[in-house]
């Protein structure tokens, strides 16, 4: 074990620095376009079925499959880790996008009332009240986000985008189950540590009072 | 004579659905509370929630002091306006403290003005402000929640306060003690305030003037002395329902002993 690590130690701290930076990219880009996405969604609720829908159809293409489908793609095809980052994107977009909308239509409406009828401006009353209401809502979308992500981006170092997977894949193609376990562990504990730390952030948006629910 | 609120000839019709409100024309001189009665459905609301433009009138006019309030933009118009609903509508992230001064807030003044203004209005409603301030919604009872909604609407010294059941959810007792600070309040400020209710004892108390309206219509304006010994058969009708109950109990004083 000792020796492993000594080998290997250095090789899994890098991959794992590439596997953050993967999806964390991933996720920068996600919450960009997803969450004014959600907020335009509940400003024209028409759309939010084909939008959602369409997000959802994203999400069911299998992982390879989608990875597979980036790499021909002409500026994207040229480095690894565009497609990887571009295929994370695209899972990523479902839960914050839900989140967002459902969060935002959550809200009492005769909280949103009140807000107009105080005369707050319709940017006021997005940022005063109906985005830190519906705040814990769209932070628990980007967290599923972040796990699934965390997870999807083991498959990109089969496009040779580097990741933990790497160490998986070599594992797989060696025989080595040490291998297998030193990209899995590493990427297990690192989703559950996105998972707490963005829980954290989410207990700490909740508006405060007795436990009340999202559309508190 | 000065009309704070006046309506003129007010139609309501949404495209689809009944007509909610239909010819109503009266005015609410300054300085005085008009209390609207009427059952559920007969408009009281939707009358209320023209004079801020949160409903525009189908035809007819409303004007404040004098003004068409169309004339006016509406967030303009809101700020200048208080607004009380039953259900306090408090904004649950917000202090007791900050949910008062939001329109303040709103109008980029400065954070000083602001705390100073919100907790003399939280005195102004009976909670001291050095024990209330920092409380949230939840911290509050429903009687506590309402005078914070209320020093919430006159933060920004509106002309005039809308209110609608502003009580209603509250027990009687509680009820009477708002009633009671509501009317000082009012005197001091020299507030004119358009009040919906369907508790007749709470227009009496409280309303310089009483307007009855019936399937969107107005049906009475008068004294709250008058309504009482009208002998217009709605406002009769209305008077009534509220005495049932104590006529009963008077009529058959042996049963119960």
């Amino acid at each position: 074990m000792k020796e492993f690590l000594a080998q290997y130690g250095s090789e899994i701290a890098q991959l794992l620095t590439e596997h953050l930076w993967l999806t964390f990219a991933a996720m920068v880009l996600a919450t960009a376009i997803a969450v004014p996405a959600g907020v335009m969604l509940t400003r024209r609720p028409v759309w939010a079925k084909p939008v959602i829908g369409a997000a959802n159809i994203l999400q069911t293409i299998p992982s390879l499959a989608m990875f597979g489908f980036l790499l021909p793609l002409p500026w994207l095809g040229e480095r690894a880790a565009r497609v990887a980052i571009v295929a994370l994107t695209a899972y990523a977009l479902l839960p914050i996008v839900r989140n967002t909308y459902a969060g935002i239509r959550g809200i009492d409406p005769s909280l949103v009332e009140v807000a107009r009828a105080l005369g707050l401006t319709d940017t006021q009353r997005f940022f005063k009240v109906e985005l830190p209401l519906a705040g814990p809502f769209i932070l628990a979308g980007l967290r599923t986000a972040t796990v699934t992500c965390v997870g999807i981006a083991t498959i990109a170092a089969a496009v040779g985008a580097g990741g933990l997977g790497e160490l998986i894949f070599r594992g797989v193609a060696s025989v080595d189950n040490r291998l297998i376990l030193a990209g899995a562990i590493p990427a297990a504990l690192l989703a559950l540590a996105c998972d707490g730390a963005l829980g954290l952030v989410e207990r700490w948006a909740r508006a405060p009072g007795p436990a009340s629910g999202p559309a508190a | 004579m000065n009309a704070a609120i006046e309506f003129r000839n007010v139609n309501f019709a949404p495209r689809r659905g009944r007509r909610l409100l239909n010819g109503i024309s009266f005015e609410v001189e300054e300085g005085t509370t008009t209390a609207v009665l009427g059952r559920s459905g007969s408009g009281k609301t939707t009358l209320l929630r023209t004079v801020n433009r949160m409903i525009e009138p189908t035809g007819g006019e409303v004007l404040l002091r004098g003004k068409n309030v169309r004339e006016s933009d509406p967030v303009a118009l809101r700020r200048g306006v208080g607004y009380v609903i039953q259900e306090t509508g408090l904004f649950p992230h917000m202090t007791a403290l900050r949910n008062v001064g939001l329109v303040l807030e709103a109008q980029g003044r400065p954070a000083r003005d602001r705390v100073r203004l919100s907790e003399d209005l939280l005195n102004a409603v009976g909670l001291e402000a050095r024990t209330f301030r920092e409380r949230y919604p939840f911290e509050l009872s429903g009687g506590q929640k309402q005078r914070v909604g209320l020093a919430r609407a006159l933060a920004a010294q509106p002309q005039v306060l809308l209110m609608d059941e502003p009580f209603g959810a509250l027990d009687p007792l509680t009820r009477a003690e708002m009633q009671d600070m509501l009317r000082d309040l009012l005197a001091s400020l020299r507030m004119t305030a358009l009040l919906v209710t369907h508790d007749l004892d709470e227009a009496l108390y409280l309303g310089d003037r009483i307007v009855l309206l019936g399937d969107g219509r107005l049906a009475a304006n008068m004294r709250p002395e008058e309504f009482l010994r009208s002998r217009q058969p709605d406002v009769e009708a209305y008077v009534q329902a509220f005495h049932r109950g104590e006529e009963r109990a008077v009529a058959a004083p042996g049963k119960s002993a």
